[in-house]
């Protein structure tokens, strides 16, 4: 068994914090070591003990919804537009009049399609649309379209990793099953204003294509729920389909979550909704399972139950609708015929205009390198860490600025992952900057990097410079050397004025050195680094001083 | 002049020999005498002057639109038309002008036809009879005509006049009474055809997808096709030509090529192989209706068309099967109707659910209400398999009877289009609206199941003096054959035109009543 006990300091973060916020005493009954799910291993899975039983794990299946990346709506011409003026994008059939009829928008169709594609799902030829009735403000024809009978897309997975291990730096490869992506509308937003008794109603959103990503419950705790979804989102962003930004509502994650004992079947599960940022995924499932081993452990039954998660408490709480009694009386929508994609061009059946028709052939070749495949060619190509893979391509733009530098330098791509994960990142994420807002071109670090590679700056000035280059872009890496005057010395007879002044300040390191211990030297090289700032040449330094103490 | 067929009123359009203004001041007096009937809902009289003005500054530039410039038209106001009020005769639509008109109603008015009015309903096109709309039941013009009138005495038409059928019973009643040329109604379960039987008219049930339903107010979305009503076969086929192809507004409709002229010009009724459908010997069917029935089909073989009697043994499921499947989309298409952005809301604020529950309660009558209850039953999971699923079996069994029966080579089937000629107001009403429909709906209703195209062509009158028609029902999309066929029929039926008491023109009347029926050159 492979999976190691590094979770334990954070479990045990965790329960202290589920204690403080529940007022509940249990981190007596909670313990972690090393087990094995229904279907993975997680380092981080919350468990119980108890006399009476072995102990229990979580389950966690995942819905999300992912707004497809359109300029018009799923079923109509509106355009689709985050913080327009309330109403304004709304069509007749948006605001469902009656007489008005869906019309399906290819770009949509596409954009599920190309998801399927790249979450290995088998695309549905033919599939169909259904009614899913139920009343609601913002739902203006009483009833949601969706594919509940035959999706577009079935029997997929998503591969997902994320650092584990005792140093948080071991890559933990998983694997989620998914069961289908359906095409279905969005809802309108409801504003209620409770002092006033009254609702407002947007209908800008009421519409909106949405991919419903339905996961099966292969996961089991919240590290790596939430890893999934920002697996799947980096690859909805990298496929252009959706632009993925939780905060704003383009993807948004339910969690069903269970507790069981492995090898029995599922518990009762709870769905927990309102969860809108990778890390609340993992917190709200968490506390989720938490608070059922509670439940359970005080003889109380799990309610089948929605759950709004408050990101403010961290905790769940369950939510006033009446979503489990809810009867959708689902049936199939009569204003649209199956919808039809084929295989390749040739599938085309006459009478359709092959250019008008979603081909998944043509969609598999416009597929772009997906996440994983960047991962593994990044670790090959470059020898660089898997950890530092995932930072080059979570982070939108950085694997791109990264290989731009490496095409530039002759400095190795190993040497140079440090600048740009550390001098960059840091730089970056201390100004909540983008990659792409980076005052310091990948160019200007190249020629930083040229700089160091030649010798002609210490890597210590380079780290100088490059703050410098950030504060003042227009001017350039050389000039900037010049003006702080942070060439290297390799003049032998200045090195040689400083390493005496050196010395005579530390004669008893000196004594130290004569006596065999030659380590000792690296003192010395440093503190002349100290007098230099940092501008004497280490190679021809350290010559120096080797004949100036022997 | 009214009684003219679009095809004689379109050329005295061109040739000067009648205004367009003219033509539609005839059609609102005339709605103005009819007003009795109760056939229109709302008389555009204002937009009809309009438009007809605007016909005439196009037909004296010698520039005509089209066979259809000029010519008064009706539309079943369950058609969305832009800025006039569109309310399903319901309560809950009520002062509702919708933003956009109907693809049908658009393409008509391309075409220069005036639009006289909306026109009047069951509710939400929920009935038989025209009997359960907000605003009244409708009357059927032949009931004030003189053969009624001769045959049927003692009757106080008050008090017993007979129903127009439904649920496009206003347009029938539109066409029939002479202030419309054209009317289109809408056809679900024979909502077209059996107004268009019972008031003597032409009623075309168009192959579901060949006319847009994008603005028709559905009822069953799967089953829902605009009907044409005329006084002529081939006034229904100009009307055809004009109104059917696709539309990218509705996805269920087909591309069909032009075609050259509005029916074929090859027609050989010795190449026509009629199916009589031995399951139509309905209980209730009157003697008069299956007289005529047999009179009919022996006029096909005579004249050389091959007649067989053939089986569709899945017919007697299909009332029960449509029920059910009607009740379902109902309940789903009247969601939308909560009181939130449009039509009627009621006046209980104390929560959203209490203000939903008191709208749709005020806002539908009892039938709507309770297909709605119905059909959320049939739909709940635990029924669905069981009410729903079986249905949609049914339906594609009695598919297959007509596909099997056209494929062994029938062309057309002949069948009645009503059991009878039309009840009194208050026969009718003695039953629910439920029995009523499932009544008389038996004939009609299978081609909408099917898809398939079905015309009735009025046959000839009763003996109480009120009119029967004939339904013809063809293979889907096969239209024009369909057209082909009726237009035939017709030709052999010496059908009376109405005459009214208040006849505007006594003089026209007559010459009328005279006038040899248009013949074309067919074999």
């Amino acid at each position: 068994m492979a999976a190691s006990c590094s979770g334990h300091s954070a479990m045990l973060h965790k329960c202290v914090r589920f204690k403080s916020l529940c007022n509940v005493h249990l981190c007596s009954g909670v313990f972690i070591r090393r087990i094995w799910t229904s279907r993975s291993k997680c380092q981080l899975q919350p468990k119980l003990q108890s006399k009476s039983s072995p102990q229990m794990v979580g389950v966690v299946a995942l819905e999300i919804h992912a707004q497809i990346q359109a300029t018009s709506k799923l079923f109509s011409s509106s355009r689709v537009g985050f913080s327009a003026p309330p109403n304004s994008h709304v069509s007749f059939f948006d605001a469902s009049l009656p007489g008005t009829l869906p019309v399906l928008n290819r770009r949509c169709v596409e954009a599920a399609v190309m998801t399927g594609l790249a979450l290995n799902c088998k695309i549905n030829t033919k599939s169909l649309f259904d009614r899913k009735h139920y009343f609601y403000s913002d739902l203006p024809a009483g009833y949601q379209i969706t594919q509940q009978r035959l999706p577009i897309a079935v029997s997929g997975s998503l591969s997902y990793s994320y650092l584990g291990g005792k140093k948080r730096s071991e890559v933990m490869m998983k694997s989620v099953r998914v069961r289908q992506i359906q095409l279905e509308q969005d809802s309108g937003k409801s504003l209620h204003d409770d002092q006033r008794s009254r609702t407002l109603i947007d209908l800008n959103r009421a519409g909106v294509g949405l991919m419903e990503v339905v996961m099966e419950p292969d996961m089991c705790c919240g590290e790596e729920a939430a890893a999934a979804v920002r697996e799947l989102q980096l690859i909805l962003q990298t496929l252009g389909t959706c632009q993925g930004n939780m905060a704003e509502g383009q993807l948004r994650v339910d969690a069903n979550v269970s507790v069981h004992h492995p090898g029995e079947p599922l518990g009762i599960r709870t769905e927990v909704k309102n969860i809108n940022s990778a890390r609340f995924v993992a917190r709200a499932i968490d506390y989720e399972i938490q608070r059922q081993f509670e439940v359970l452990e005080s003889g109380g039954t799990v309610l089948n139950e929605t759950r709004s998660f408050d990101s403010k408490t961290g905790t769940t709480v369950p939510m006033r609708d009446k979503e489990g009694l809810q009867d959708y009386r689902f049936m199939p929508e009569p204003n649209l015929p199956p919808l039809f994609v084929y295989e390749g061009v040739a599938s085309v059946p006459d009478g359709i205009d092959p250019a008008q028709a979603v081909v998944i052939d043509r969609l598999k070749a416009q597929l772009p390198e997906l996440p994983g495949v960047k991962r593994t060619r990044l670790m090959e190509e470059y020898g660089i860490l898997p950890e530092h893979s995932f930072t080059l391509v979570n982070e939108n733009g950085l694997m791109e600025f990264f290989e731009r530098v490496v095409q530039k330098t002759k400095t190795e791509p190993r040497k140079l992952i440090g600048w740009v994960i550390k001098e960059l990142i840091g730089n970056l994420n201390l100004q909540n900057l983008k990659v792409t807002q980076s005052p310091v071109s990948p160019e200007a670090l190249a020629q930083l990097l040229n700089l160091l590679e030649s010798g002609f700056i210490s890597s210590s000035a380079a780290k100088v410079v490059f703050q410098e280059m950030w504060k003042a872009p227009e001017k350039g890496v050389e000039q900037l050397v010049k003006e702080l005057d942070l060439e290297l010395i390799s003049d032998r007879e200045e090195l040689v004025k400083i390493c005496q002044r050196v010395l005579e300040a530390h004669p008893d390191l000196v004594q130290v050195i004569r006596g065999g211990n030659k380590k000792v030297l690296n003192k010395l090289m440093g503190s002349v680094q100290k007098e230099s700032k940092g501008r004497a040449d280490p190679v021809q330094l350290r010559k120096i001083l080797e004949e100036m103490t022997s | 002049m009214l009684g003219l067929s679009i095809k004689e009123v379109s050329a005295a359009l061109r040739e000067g020999k009648l205004s367009a203004t003219e033509l539609c001041r005839k059609c609102l007096q005339r709605i103005r005498k009819t007003r009795h009937l109760n056939a229109y809902i709302t008389v555009t009289e204002e937009l009809a002057m309009k438009q007809a003005q605007e016909a005439d500054n196009r037909l004296l530039r010698g520039e005509a639109l089209g066979p259809l410039d000029g010519i008064p038209f009706s539309m079943k106001d369950n058609f969305c038309t832009e800025r006039v009020e569109t309310t399903c005769a319901s309560r809950m639509l009520r002062g509702y002008f919708p933003p956009f008109n109907a693809t049908v109603v658009q393409k008509l008015l391309d075409q220069g036809a005036v639009l006289m009015g909306k026109t009047n309903m069951d509710e939400f096109a929920m009935g038989s009879g025209s009997t359960d709309g907000a605003f009244g039941p409708v009357r059927n013009p032949w009931s004030y005509s003189s053969p009624y009138r001769t045959l049927s005495p003692g009757t106080d038409l008050d008090f017993d006049w007979s129903i127009t059928g439904g649920s496009s019973g206003g347009s029938a009643a539109a066409v029939a009474s002479l202030s419309s040329f054209l009317a289109l109604g809408s056809d679900t379960g024979g909502s077209t055809r059996n107004p268009g039987s019972l008031c003597g008219v032409v009623a075309l049930k168009p192959s579901y997808g060949l006319l847009s339903r994008h603005g028709l107010i559905p009822l069953v979305n799967s089953m829902d096709v605009p009907g044409i009503m005329s006084r002529s076969v081939y006034d229904t086929a100009i009307a055809l030509d004009v109104l059917q192809g696709r539309d990218v507004n509705d996805s269920t409709t087909v591309h069909v090529p032009d075609s050259p002229a509005p029916l074929p010009q090859e027609f050989d009724i010795r190449d026509l192989c009629v199916g009589v459908p031995k399951e139509y010997h309905a209980p209730g069917l009157s003697a008069d209706t299956l007289a005529q029935w047999t009179r009919v089909a022996s006029l096909f073989e005579r004249a050389g068309a091959r007649v067989h009697e053939v089986s569709l043994p899945h017919t007697q499921y299909s009332i029960v099967c449509y029920h059910v499947l009607c009740c379902c989309e109902v309940a789903s298409n009247m969601a939308r109707f909560d009181g939130l952005q449009y039509g009627h809301r009621s006046a209980v604020e104390s929560s959203t659910e209490a203000m939903y529950a008191t709208t749709r309660h005020e806002g539908f009558n009892d039938v709507v209400r309770r297909r709605v209850l119905s059909g959320n039953y049939f739909l709940l999971k635990q029924n669905y398999e069981r009410y729903f699923v079986k249905a949609q079996q049914i339906r594609r069994l009695i598919t297959e009877d007509f596909r099997r029966v056209f494929s062994s080579g029938v062309d057309v089937l002949l069948t009645p289009t009503t059991l009878s000629d039309a009840a009194t107001y208050s026969d009718f009403i003695e039953e629910d609206n439920r029995t009523r429909s499932a009544q008389d709906d038996v004939f009609t209703q299978p081609a909408n199941l099917a898809g398939l195209p079905a015309i009735t062509v009025p046959t000839s009158l009763s003996a109480r003096g009120l009119p029967i028609g004939l339904q013809l029902i063809g293979q889907h999309l096969q239209d024009r054959k369909l057209l082909a066929a009726a237009h035939w029929m017709e030709q052999q039926l010496d059908f009376p035109r109405i005459r009214l008491d208040e006849e505007d023109d006594p003089q026209e009347t007559k010459s009328g009543w005279n006038r040899e029926r248009e013949r074309t050159s067919v074999a």
